[in-house]
């Protein structure tokens, strides 16, 4: 393998979901079937369309959020700042004992803090520009949770933020895996998301892909003949991405490799033309060196909206054949997290291949018979093989994968 | 074969006009384009001045539903990337879509969309819990700005690796060395790159104002952005966008593309130390530079021109001196320094992709452009930063910077890509 | 007196506004006594008194110049500096 060829390993996981704070508490509440999605209650959503979301649970930030930084995040920062707290120690790094520049950032955003400037943009105008905070400069722009993560953690090599929409918590770990493949010997890559404020909801009504449905287990069903949108969500992960031979050299423990990587864009994403995500998934099976039945599990983008679960199930039909491989949607019980959910799907394919489960698809009961996919359903089902495929699109035309396989 | 990452074509909206041409009229004859802003009543806020771009959408040429569809950031996107697109004489129509991307830089995306639908959603601020029923469809897309990137990937028909780079104030930098890795590792063999933002907005200006980051010079508008300059009391606000063509080497020589520069080099490093505030050593910034230079082959000697981050606030003035003597060693004390950033502001997550417009120009008219209203040195700022006037000079190396709210620190190069290396 | 009818900021009341808007360090005790020790081994930096300033500025109706803030290292040079501006006012 040439050095340009690197193929990163994930040494280290984080994770804030609305199945739980923290990987093993996110990954038992999938395997248990837990439902992440319920009523809305970070505001009074009564007045609104869509009343249920996918809240990360428990969340107490004093607990886990240092009083110096409380007054100047919003709410997705500070998940933010846990999943990357979490994955850092997980990865057992001495950050102190790595030479400066050899670790950075790399996040994946949407909305940015939004919570934040919705509260700052009221200050503003209903009382006047001196009532806004010096801290709104960066509290709500996209960058801030890289930003807050490298201070946090002296991480200066190389970072920077994504926005594709919701194809970014792949496309940062591209990213990520790039700047490794220049010498970066450690990057903290995904992203956590969230935009449950007012303001938030407003602008995801707006995409016409939220379902209005109350029942929190009929709301969100991808591949469903029932599906109806998606529920939105808040959340996401961080993976510690390393040279391989860093990771050998110190003895990490390893959860699997990030083989494979694609990105491509739809300028017309409804056309049926469009072939973007097939073309994804092909050249990041290419890029990892493995041929379509190498795939054990494909964790699905899962959009929920009819006409692009049939998009995308005749993508993956495209490539595998009907029905001709698992797929597995852990967002099911968590809603779309944004530019969290694919990093947090990520996380979850890895700890599928170390499991060899593939874990069911809660809620979804009626696979359309337009989408033909191997959706696995009630019960978790073995895992043969060693390689897992991660998709992820987001609006306008972006699609991304991923191909994540494991390493003993 | 390594592959190397050329600029065809260039694009741009700027302070002081719509075009190459006119962008290169202002930097070369060292006029300013700050004024009292006329967007909106500015007048309850500390800071009053900013570079604004005239612009009228239809005579810059965009249809009634781009300007419909578009925030304003959008529409200064989508006419640099035409202007760049014709500039490179790319046929577009021919099927080369799959290696074609977007590499768009913008910090703070769809702002002014963004806080004006919030104005309407919420009454005025009235209400926190905003009125679903005045939501308009293209809420999401400004909410989320990699629409903007998505813009000029369906104007161009991309369908290669497509993404908007959010990195505060050095997006338009990285942006444009996002592209050129993405063109050097093989995933696309052209990319439309540059960076776009409109952030004059009352709560930019508000918020900008709570750190006392812009300047309160409002009596003298035209000179109020003043980079190292001891009378300097901080930014002046800008707007605008560019976008850079950039093209694999063999591709463009293949058609026979004028070739305006390379992309030799990028580096970018954080300073794990504010979200606002710089280190006076400038040492990450010069550890950019140095990573820079390191893919350019080039020795620091060999830089013609730097172009300066020069925002016209003390702390950064002070970072970025102290940055370029780490990096060039006694180079730094040669070398012309200015910072365009005098004559049409700070426009964030466009001005680095406005910055390497500027070089590409400077190296294209071998003619540095000044830093403007640069009359007393701060005693702490001591190169030369090519005061009030233009310099002719041979350009074929050029350097340029940029720091951004989050730490971040970036560097390009370009060269002539027939220079010779270290 | 100012419009807010209030004439004096106290030190204990000036270290809660600090608490509600810049947080404070796990490393240092607010409790005890400040009031002359720099902002910067408090672990606050000029962002968080731009924050507290802004507060200030708001909630006691007084204008604090630029240059005197950046004068105020200590807590207690800080609450002097707003009490000689009320009693200005």
């Amino acid at each position: 393998m040439t050095a340009t060829a690197t193929r990163p390993v994930i040494t280290g996981m984080g994770a804030a979901a609305p199945t739980g704070l923290g990987v093993a508490v996110h990954w038992s509440a999938i395997a248990e079937g837990v439902n992440g999605i319920a009523e809305i209650t970070r505001f009074d959503a009564s007045g609104y369309p869509v009343r249920l979301a996918g809240e990360v649970p428990g969340f107490e930030a004093t607990e886990h959020v240092p009083s110096r930084l409380l007054p100047q995040t919003d709410h997705m920062t500070r998940l933010a700042l846990y999943a990357a707290d979490e994955a850092l120690k997980d990865s057992g790094l001495d950050l102190a004992a790595m030479a400066p520049y050899e670790a950075g950032v790399s996040s994946a955003s949407s909305m940015g803090g939004f919570e934040f400037g919705q509260r700052e943009l009221q200050n503003l105008w209903s009382k006047g520009g001196q009532f806004v905070s010096a801290y709104q400069s960066f509290a709500w722009f996209y960058a801030v949770n890289t930003g807050q993560i490298s201070i946090r953690h002296g991480l200066k090599g190389p970072s920077s933020a994504v926005v594709t929409d919701q194809a970014g918590g792949l496309d940062a770990i591209g990213h990520a895996r790039r700047q490794i493949r220049k010498g970066t010997k450690a990057m903290l890559a995904g992203g956590v998301d969230g935009a449950l404020c007012p303001l938030g909801l407003a602008g995801q009504l707006a995409s016409g892909r939220l379902s209005t449905e109350d029942r929190p287990d009929r709301a969100y069903l991808p591949f469903d003949e029932a599906a109806s949108g998606h529920v939105p969500g808040e959340g996401g992960a961080y993976v510690v991405l390393e040279d391989p031979v860093c990771a050998a050299e110190r003895g990490a423990r390893v959860y699997g490799q990030l083989a494979g990587y694609a990105a491509t864009f739809d300028p017309d994403p409804s056309a049926p033309e469009a072939d973007g995500l097939e073309r994804a998934i092909r050249a990041a099976l290419t890029d990892a060196d493995r041929r379509p039945g190498d795939i054990a599990v494909v964790f699905a983008d899962a959009a929920g909206v009819r006409e692009a679960d049939r998009a995308e199930a005749a993508a993956l039909a495209a490539v595998f054949g009907n029905r001709g491989v698992q797929v597995a949607v852990p967002k099911a019980q968590t809603g779309r997290l944004y530019a969290g959910g694919a990093a947090l799907d990520l996380v979850s394919a890895l700890l599928a291949l170390r499991d060899g489960i593939v874990p069911p698809t809660a809620h979804v009961t009626s696979v359309a018979a337009d989408c033909p996919v191997d959706l696995v359903t009630g019960d978790a089902r073995p895992l043969t093989g060693d390689a897992a495929l991660v998709l992820a699109r987001g609006e306008g035309g972006f699609n991304a994968a991923a191909v994540v396989t494991r390493t003993d | 074969m390594e592959r190397r990452v050329v600029i065809t074509g260039i694009g741009a909206v700027a302070p002081g006009g719509t075009g190459i041409k006119r962008y290169w009229d202002l930097l070369s004859t060292g006029r300013t384009a700050t004024r009292t802003i006329s967007l909106f009543d500015a007048s309850p806020y500390r800071s009053q001045v900013a570079a604004e771009v005239d612009f009228q959408p239809a005579a810059a040429g965009l249809s009634p539903q781009e300007e419909r569809r578009l925030d304003r950031a959008g529409q200064f996107a989508l006419v640099a990337a035409r202007e760049a697109i014709a500039d490179s004489g790319l046929d577009l129509a021919t099927p080369r879509a799959e290696s074609t991307g977007v590499s768009l830089g913008c910090a703070v995306g769809c702002t002014t969309s963004m806080e004006d639908e919030y104005v309407v959603l919420s009454d005025g601020g009235a209400h926190w819990l905003v009125d679903p029923e005045y939501v308009v469809p293209r809420l999401y897309d400004h909410f989320v700005p990699s629409s903007l990137a998505a813009e000029l990937a369906r104007e161009v028909g991309a369908k290669g690796p497509v993404s908007l780079v959010s990195d505060g104030c050095t997006s338009g930098l990285d942006a444009v060395g996002h592209g050129a890795d993405l063109i050097r590792e093989g995933s696309a063999d052209i990319i439309v790159a540059g960076g776009t933002d409109a952030p004059i907005s009352p709560i930019t200006l508000a918020c900008f104002d709570a750190i006392k980051a812009t300047t309160p010079r409002n009596d003298d508008p035209e000179h109020a952005s003043r980079p190292f300059d001891n009378t300097r009391n901080g930014l002046v606000l800008g707007e605008g966008a560019a976008v850079l063509i950039l093209e694999e080497l063999e591709h463009a020589r293949r058609r026979g593309a004028r070739i305006y520069a390379e992309v030799a080099g990028f580096g970018t490093r954080s300073n794990a130390y504010h979200m606002t505030g710089l280190r006076s050593d400038g040492a990450e910034m010069a550890e950019a530079i140095r990573v820079a230079l390191t893919e350019a082959r080039l020795a620091s000697g060999q830089i013609d021109y730097v172009n300066a981050h020069g925002s016209s606030t003390k702390q950064n003035d002070r970072h970025e001196t102290a940055a370029f003597k780490t990096s060039l060693g006694e180079h730094a004390h040669r070398v012309p320094v200015s910072s365009i950033k005098s004559m049409i502001g700070h426009s964030l997550g466009a001005i680095g992709a406005l910055e390497l417009v500027a070089c590409v120009l400077a190296m294209e008219h071998h003619l540095i452009p000044p830093t403007a209203n640069l009359h007393e040195f701060d005693p702490l700022c001591d190169l030369d930063y090519v005061p009030l006037t233009a310099r002719e000079a041979r350009v074929d190396s050029v350097l340029s910077v940029g720091s951004g709210f989050g730490g971040f620190q970036s560097a390009v190069v370009l060269a002539r890509p027939e220079r010779s290396a270290a | 007196m100012s419009a807010h009818g209030v004439t004096a900021l106290s030190i204990d009341e000036f270290t809660r506004i600090l608490r509600e808007s810049a947080g404070e360090d796990e490393a240092v005790d607010l409790s005890g006594d400040i009031a002359d020790v720099l902002f910067t081994d408090l672990g606050y930096d000029s962002l968080a008194l731009l924050e507290v300033a802004g507060r200030i500025t708001r909630d006691y109706g007084v204008a604090l110049p630029d240059e005197d803030l950046d004068g105020a290292e200590t807590p207690r040079a800080f609450v002097d500096l707003v009490n000689s501006a009320l009693s200005g006012s």
